[in-house]
């Protein structure tokens, strides 16, 4: 009566593991050797970006009033710009911004994208109209003329805020997605089973819904990551968000893209970084997106390769 | 012996009218090249039906495409394929298409791809007409086509010819195919499982109008399909398929009274029978069809035979004769003469159910559903809602259910089955009517109350792929309703290879994912998670109508097994009746959203008395040549009608034999009161009908 079929998945290991879902994940995760070395880059640019101003000699808001210009050079390792500021403390200086405003926003507007539409999908009724509508309003609205009419209430506040801001405008469209999602994963089987269960709407949600919608909450999420860094550019020009003195590599980007040909050095580097950074995200979504999702073969042969290498 | 002069009398006389020699079709894929079909060999003589039966994946279809030369152009076929003097194997497709449809037609499983939505269904029969006979007028070729659709026995085909294919329901769809089929009086029919889609009651009909287009045509039939009672019933010779290539062949009663091959006996013997008295144990060939990539040498099957030896390992056995007109390719079928499937399978005898002694009145009661009734609205308009009508997908069902017992569901499609187990499942007050579960009403039960009673009600669905989220690994999903009523992990961890072992899985396919296994394997998961909890009840909603037969018996057998050893009660919602002879103790015959007749098994099976019953039962093909041949029909004429537009008084009237036999008085009755379902001599059956009446069908 026993189904004694080898499935052939690994050559006889006769442990009797049962690794939760999120253990397997991760181990599959770490079994993709592009998502590790994105993932290896993101860290590697975060320290970068925090400690190299600790040991650097120059600080990003300092002046050197001997050198307007100035190429790259062991003193100014990344240049200087028109009033002799140094390149390469500025550029650090906005790796740290850039990146915490990017992660940041690409995470929250997902997250509230994923919770908004499943929960307006999966329950329907009044819950629906009312978080719809709410879609509804926020895209009609003009989100660069409500930040510029709100800006001058948050000015002096913290840049956590203008994140958050960002972060508000960035998601109803994939809301709309996932609630049509939602619609049809509410119908399927499984999810009929939990509910059979007893498993709460909230678990069913986050249990089922959502993961199985991982693949485009990933994608969208490493893409807003990169629109997130260059809408931040954008909205300076109305006086919020990233101010100068301080930086971003958007408006190091956006001030230093006119003399590109001529002083490369004011556009480069920080273009280099902002391209390594988005790359590498979209390396650690691929991976993860490979790892979530079961059937793939390319993320079975990864398990094997982690399991392979545990023993 | 004369079965085998009969068939081979025709050849002799007119020579074949197809004949295929080592065909072989491979296609390319990613995981290297697909060998589809492996050297496949056979005739069909002028009227013969040749049956070709196999499981999933078998090449079933791919040959038969072959012969049609509809294969995609990355296929790479090879060998002959002649039909009548003309060689088909590289034959242009122009001149291939003036054979198509004229000489050679095509009835496909799924009529409506087969229809062209925008044309009414006359003038797609007339059409095929003029195609290969320009000289024949327009209103001639619309007069033959109503003929032709009288013929395929469409009501009123004079007026139906005018309907388009979606006005037409899937019975009457196949059989427009079927006379577009015939329109040119074709020498070869080939029909890929032209039933698999339509109810029993449809499928008779439809192969009842299969028969009839031989007689009219005198054609060959290369019948395709997976079912092995249909093939009984129809065919004059069969060929069976496994890994692309043909395992046996031989006349069908031989074939099913002493089959050569392993694998056909264990097909056989994993068939239940609707004609079965004793309980047997069915015969479930384990394992699950190779992969058709990269074959290991030797006998395909022999990972799952239970004969296998050294050599079977080494060479493939060639399709040898074995007697008159008798081929099977088996190193061992000398030694297989007269053998017994649960012999050579060594299949346990079923221990018999604990509760045996206890009388079922005595049994506390699990699950009383009374006068229960569940309505969907039918709405028009997007903006200003409008309520036009009434589906009553379930109108006043009323049963119960014994610890211990099996309660069998059946019914055709749309009747109202899966609308049932929902309410119920839903633990929630219906439309009207009650549902008691464990003697506790769920009307005013607490959230609190409501959680804790779906302890002891579980659920197992029909398609084992849909039922198990595929993010998720199984220890995850076999843990789930224990992680819900809040089970300790330590205990979770200990519990988990318990249930998989329980259900013939082994404890380290925990950290796989769903995708990762075969249907019946996930079905084998899916019946775990709902045993986790111990429950009182298990509500399965077709469980094994998704899996081939071979798996299907193993999944049978289980649950089986499992009611036994666990006691528990079981609400089983199937279509196929043969499966719910085997495995219930009660049956419930559902109908237009009402139960018309419910009792013991073998009462209503021996002795049914609802018309309805009685049709459903004659319809049902059994997998014995001898018994179809030898068995009246009662052919049901019409469709289902709509559940939002019942017919008044008894709802089964429109399709009712025994009311158009009946005198005008009667018939009135009939027309205006709704039989209510009463009692009988028989110790337990009820039937809902004016003028029931026992009727043996088996
Ligand atoms: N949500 C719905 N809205 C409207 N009608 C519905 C809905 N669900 C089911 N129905 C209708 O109710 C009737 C009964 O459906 P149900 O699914 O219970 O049938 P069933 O007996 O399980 O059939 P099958 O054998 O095909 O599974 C059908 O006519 C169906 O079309
Ligand atoms: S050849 Fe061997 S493995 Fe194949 S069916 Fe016969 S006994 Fe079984
Ligand atoms: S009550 Fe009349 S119409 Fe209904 S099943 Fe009986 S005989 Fe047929
Ligand atoms: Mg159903």
């Amino acid at each position: 009566m026993t189904a004694s079929t080898d499935l052939g998945t690994g050559a006889g290991e006769q442990v009797i593991d049962q690794p939760r879902r999120g253990a397997l994940v991760l181990r599959r995760l770490l079994g993709n050797r592009l998502a590790v070395v994105g993932l290896g880059v993101i860290v590697a640019l975060f320290v970068l970006a925090y400690t190299a101003p600790l040991v650097y000699h120059w600080d990003y808001e300092e002046l050197d009033y001997t050198a307007f210009l100035a190429a790259p050079s062991a003193d100014h390792w990344f240049g200087t710009t028109q009033v002799g500021g140094d390149v390469f403390a500025q550029t650090m200086r906005g790796l740290q911004k850039s990146l915490v405003i990017g992660l940041l926003v690409g995470v929250i507007s997902t997250a509230v994208a994923a919770v908004v539409g499943a929960a307006a999908g999966y329950f329907g009724g009044w819950v629906d109209r009312s978080l719809m509508w709410l879609v509804d309003l926020l895209l009609v609205l003009p989100s660069f003329l409500v930040i510029a009419i709100v800006s001058p209430t948050f000015r002096g506040q913290t840049w956590l805020v203008f994140v958050l801001l960002l972060a508000l405008f960035a998601w109803m469209i994939t809301a709309r997605i996932v609630r049509g999602m939602t619609l049809t994963l509410r119908e399927r089987e499984f999810v009929k089973a939990a509910r059979f269960m007893g498993v709460p709407p909230w678990k069913i949600i986050f249990r089922h819904i959502v993961p199985n919608m991982s693949s485009l909450l990933i994608i969208d999420a490493t893409i807003t990551v990169g629109t997130a860094i260059l809408a931040e550019t954008g909205l300076s020009f109305f006086g919020f968000g990233v101010q100068p003195p301080d930086v971003s590599l958007g408006s190091l980007i956006a001030a230093g893209v006119d003399s590109a040909q001529t002083f490369p050095w004011l556009f480069g580097f920080s273009a280099g970084f902002l391209i390594l950074a988005v790359l590498s995200v979209n390396l650690v979504g691929d991976g993860l997106r490979d790892a979530l999702d079961a059937g793939s073969v390319r993320s079975r042969r990864a398990d094997r390769r982690a399991r392979g290498s545990a023993t | 012996m004369t079965a085998a002069e009969q068939f081979l009398d025709p050849v002799l006389a007119e020579g074949p009218v197809l004949t295929v020699s080592n065909l072989s079709v491979s296609f390319p894929s990613e995981a290297g090249r697909v060998d589809a079909v492996r050297g496949l060999s056979y005739e069909i003589a002028t009227g013969e039906v040749l049956g070709i039966v196999g499981e999933s994946g078998s090449g079933k279809s791919v040959s038969s495409m072959a012969v049609m030369g509809l294969l995609p152009g990355s296929a790479r076929i090879s060998g002959s394929v002649r039909f009548r003097d003309t060689e088909l194997i590289g034959k242009p497709d122009v001149e291939l298409s003036r054979i198509r449809g004229r000489r050679i037609a095509m009835v496909f499983q799924d009529p409506l791809s087969a229809l062209t939505p925008v044309f009414t269904v006359g003038d797609q029969v007339a059409e095929a007409l003029q195609v290969h006979r320009r000289e024949l007028s327009a209103s001639a070729a619309r007069n033959r086509a109503v003929e032709l659709l009288d013929l395929v026995g469409i009501p009123n085909a004079g007026s139906r010819a005018k309907a388009f294919p979606h006005e037409f329901s899937g019975g009457m769809r196949q059989r427009a195919v079927i006379a577009m089929a015939i329109a040119n009086d074709p020498d070869l029919i080939i029909a890929d499982e032209p039933t698999t889609a339509l109810d029993v009651t449809v499928q008779a009909q439809v192969l009842d109008v299969l028969k009839t287009a031989r007689e009219v045509t005198g054609a060959g039939i290369l019948l395709i399909t997976h079912d092995l009672g249909v093939v009984a019933g129809v065919a004059d010779r069969v060929l069976v398929m496994y890994a692309g290539r043909a395992v046996e062949s031989a006349p069908v009663d031989e074939l099913f009274a002493r089959p050569r091959m392993p694998y056909t006996l264990g097909l056989l013997g994993s068939l239940p029978r609707l004609d079965d008295e004793e309980r047997r144990p069915l015969v479930p060939i384990e394992g699950q069809p190779p992969a058709l990539t990269n074959l290991p040498a030797g006998c395909p099957f022999t990972p799952r035979c239970p004969l296998a030896v050294d050599l079977c390992r080494e060479v493939e056995p060639e399709l040898e004769i074995v007697a008159m007109a008798h081929r099977a390719a088996c190193h061992r079928s000398s030694e297989l003469v007269r053998s017994d499937a649960t012999d050579v399978y060594g299949v346990s005898t079923l221990a018999e159910a604990g509760t045996g002694e206890v009388p079922r009145g005595e049994r506390p009661v699990v699950l009383a559903v009374r006068d229960m009734i569940k309505h969907y609205p039918i709405t028009r308009g997007t903006v200003l809602r409008r309520r036009i009508g009434t589906v009553h997908a379930v109108d006043g069902v009323s049963f119960e259910v014994r610890q211990g017992e099996t309660l069998g569901l059946v019914g055709e499609s749309g009747c109202g089955k899966t609308t049932t187990l929902m309410e119920i499942l839903s633990l929630t007050q219906p439309e009207r009517g009650s549902v008691e579960v464990l003697g506790r009403d769920v009307t005013g039960l607490d959230r609190k109350a409501r959680t804790r009673l779906r302890r002891d009600v579980q659920v197992v669905f029909q398609d084992p792929v849909a039922s198990l989220d595929p993010r998720m690994p199984v220890a995850d999903i076999i843990a789930e309703p224990l992680v819900t009523h809040g089970v300790l992990r330590s205990e979770i961890r200990t519990r988990v290879p318990e249930l998989l072992r329980l259900v013939g899985l082994r404890p380290e396919h925990a950290s796989r994912y769903p995708a990762e296994f075969s249907g019946g394997q996930r079905q084998r998961i899916g019946i775990a998670r709902a045993l986790a909890l111990e429950p009182k009840l298990l509500v399965l909603d077709e469980p094994v109508s998704a899996l081939d037969v071979s798996i299907q018996a193993g999944v049978v057998n289980l649950l089986e097994e499992l009611r036994v050893r666990l006691g528990l009660a079981y609400l089983f919602v199937a279509h196929d009746l043969s499966v719910v002879r085997h495995i219930a103790d009660r049956v419930a015959v559902m109908y237009l959203g009402r139960i018309v007749e419910i009792g013991e098994v073998r009462t209503v099976f021996r002795a049914p008395q609802h018309p309805y019953t009685q049709a459903l039962l004659s319809a049902i093909p059994v997998p014995d040549p001898a018994v179809e041949r030898a068995r009246e029909r009662i052919l049901l004429t019409g469709d289902l009608p709509s559940p939002a537009d019942p017919p008044a008084g008894c709802r089964f009237r429109s399709r009712c034999f025994r009311y158009t036999a009946l005198d005008a008085a009667d018939q009135r009755r009939c027309e205006q009161d709704d039989p209510a379902l009463e009692r009988t001599d028989a110790p337990d059956q009820q039937v809902a009908c004016h003028f029931a009446a026992p009727y043996a069908v088996l």
